[in-house]
């Protein structure tokens, strides 16, 4: 299957609006679940879209931007494995393996985008002295289009530059060890997901609520909605008989000690 | 502070509500959000300030360093839009106060907007998304997409809200416990469903043979490593390897590292028939 004219006028226009989503961190375009989605849906095969979508979600869980710190990009990775494996008839295993060398240069490239946006800053600080507010405006909204560039040209080079033999000649030449072993990867590289999330959550002494969790999924067979309601149950019970909570009401000795020893355990 | 003359229209606090969605636009290494929250102020220093010169220091005075999780910064657009206004009447409020107040909240905010945002929101209705998404179901990425960004946009448009009516309460009310229990709260939901997905969605298969053994309905039974970890407890590989990146992690080796890493060693796994 080859791509025509419209479909990479709108895949150009997608990765616009995922590489601005990237940095707005708002809407959620840039991830794998929405951007592939709609690669799928432009390409004729939003099925394959959905479920590599879905895959890649789940290892990207913990990528994210605290404080300055800036994730691998999902953006640029989801649309181009997307392309790649629609239109070069490739698995979903086959897309994790394109998608995490891209992940690692979109993280290059956005880095070297939120750099060029510190001039947008200073030519904000000339507009204000000035009190110029469409000018300031228009240097806020415009800094968008530097991140949106970013995803869209290398999306538009690979999909001018690649047709379908293309990138099965390429990917049949990756050895089946190769693939065998990026298979078996796949199944665990989320454990680096997960462990971004916890550190993040930074909250040693709630732990034991991970553990549970997991002892729980062990054994039990529910979906992942169920074990959400039980998980809010256990965290308003938690809350409910928290002494800490009520100190208001048994303003003791007793809760004066009991809070002591939760503060203790808060500096672990 | 005069709680009877509210200078913004609801148009202007709209306004700033939308513009408080393009938050990062202009993200940058050198002040972070800066240019973003003097946008996000726009609407408020037109009303207030008539004046060249008060315009020309208001905007300065908001295009000082700010960063903070993008979903929570409702909270302190409205407290500085709130303290602007008081400061137009002429309550003497300097440039220092205000920048102080906007520093106070946004450090604390990030501090409960990482966790909840990053930490439980996304990643569960992500998790959520994703379960229906991997058998091809379109209701996977529209569940995400809808839950998400309503409750984004419901924390942004009632943190806005919220901040500029209480003003400077605010900072009485974030020391506040109703803060506290739903960090608390949120991050053992949270930390419960890691739990779950590190058992659910990890496969680690080690195929190695222990021992076979042959009964005498000649009936072959094999014992795998697999097999004897799976009956300690199921999922005991995916929770050490989760706990052996989260140390690394901690010991600032950065994740991409960490997962062609991990690539090489399920190739070198699956060549040397350990893994499958």
């Amino acid at each position: 299957m080859d791509i025509n004219v419209v479909q990479i006028v709108l895949i150009f226009l997608f990765a616009c609006i995922a590489g601005m989503g990237s940095v707005l961190d708002e809407f959620q375009t840039h991830r794998p679940l929405i951007a592939c989605t709609i690669v799928g849906l432009i390409l004729g095969d939003i099925r394959t879209g959905i479920i590599l979508g879905g895959t890649l979600e789940l290892i990207a869980l913990g990528w994210m931007n605290i404080g300055a710190a800036q994730s691998p990009d999902s953006a640029l990775a989801s649309i181009i494995s997307t392309i790649l494996v629609i239109i070069g008839k490739q698995d979903i295993q086959a897309g994790i393996a394109i998608a995490l060398p891209v992940a690692a240069a979109g993280q290059v490239l956005t880095v070297f985008a939120r750099t060029i946006t510190v001039f947008f800053q200073h030519a904000a600080d000339k507009a204000a002295r000035e009190v110029n507010f469409h000018m300031l405006e228009f240097l806020h909204l415009s800094a968008l289009l530097v991140q949106a560039l970013r995803v869209a040209i290398p999306v538009l080079l690979v999909t001018i530059f690649m047709n379908a033999g293309s990138v099965q000649h390429l990917l049949s030449s990756i050895p089946p060890v190769v693939t065998g072993g990026l298979n078996v990867a796949g199944g665990f590289i989320v454990t680096v997901g997960y462990a971004m999330v916890l550190n993040m959550m930074g909250a040693k002494y709630l732990m034991p609520f991970f553990f549970l969790g997991f002892l729980i999924a062990s054994y039990l067979n529910f979906s992942l909605v169920a074990f959400g309601a039980v998980g809010l149950i256990i965290a308003f019970i938690y809350i409910q008989l928290n002494p800490n909570y009520h100190e208001n009401q048994t303003a003791s000795a007793a809760s004066g000690q009991s809070s002591t020893v939760a503060d203790d355990m808060l500096e672990d | 502070m005069s709680e009877s003359k509210r200078k913004l229209t609801k148009r202007d606090l709209f306004s700033m509500f939308v513009r408080t969605n393009f938050q990062q636009a202009s993200f940058n290494y050198e002040r972070i959000h800066a240019l973003g929250f003097c946008f996000d102020m726009i609407p408020a220093i037109r009303r207030m300030y008539q004046t060249k010169e008060e315009r020309a220091k208001a905007l300065e005075r908001h295009l000082a360093f700010f960063n903070t999780t993008p979903a929570v910064c409702g909270p302190v657009v409205g407290v500085t839009a709130a303290m602007e206004e008081a400061r137009s009447d002429g309550e003497p409020i300097d440039d220092g106060a205000i920048n102080s107040l906007k520093v106070g909240m946004m450090g604390p905010l990030a501090g409960v907007g990482d966790p909840l945002i990053w930490g439980t929101l996304r990643p569960i209705t992500a998790a959520l998304g994703a379960t229906f998404a991997l058998t091809g179901n379109i209701f996977g990425p529209i569940l995400f997409f809808l839950s998400f960004n309503i409750a984004r946009l419901a924390l942004k448009w009632y943190g806005l809200k919220y901040g500029y009516d209480a003003g400077m309460n605010i900072v009485r009310d974030m020391a506040s416990n109703t803060l506290k229990k739903l960090t608390e709260g949120a991050s053992i939901l949270g930390l419960f469903i890691m739990g779950v997905l590190v058992t659910k969605w990890t496969k680690i298969n080690v195929p190695i043979v222990i021992s076979q053994t042959t009964n005498q309905l000649g009936q072959k039974t094999t014992m795998t490593v697999q097999g004897i970890l799976d009956q300690l407890c199921p999922g005991l590989l995916a929770l050490g390897m989760t706990l052996l990146m989260m140390y690394l992690l901690k010991k600032k080796v950065s994740p991409i590292l960490l997962i062609f890493a991990l690539f090489g060693f399920g190739i070198l796994g699956f060549w040397l028939g350990f893994l499958k």
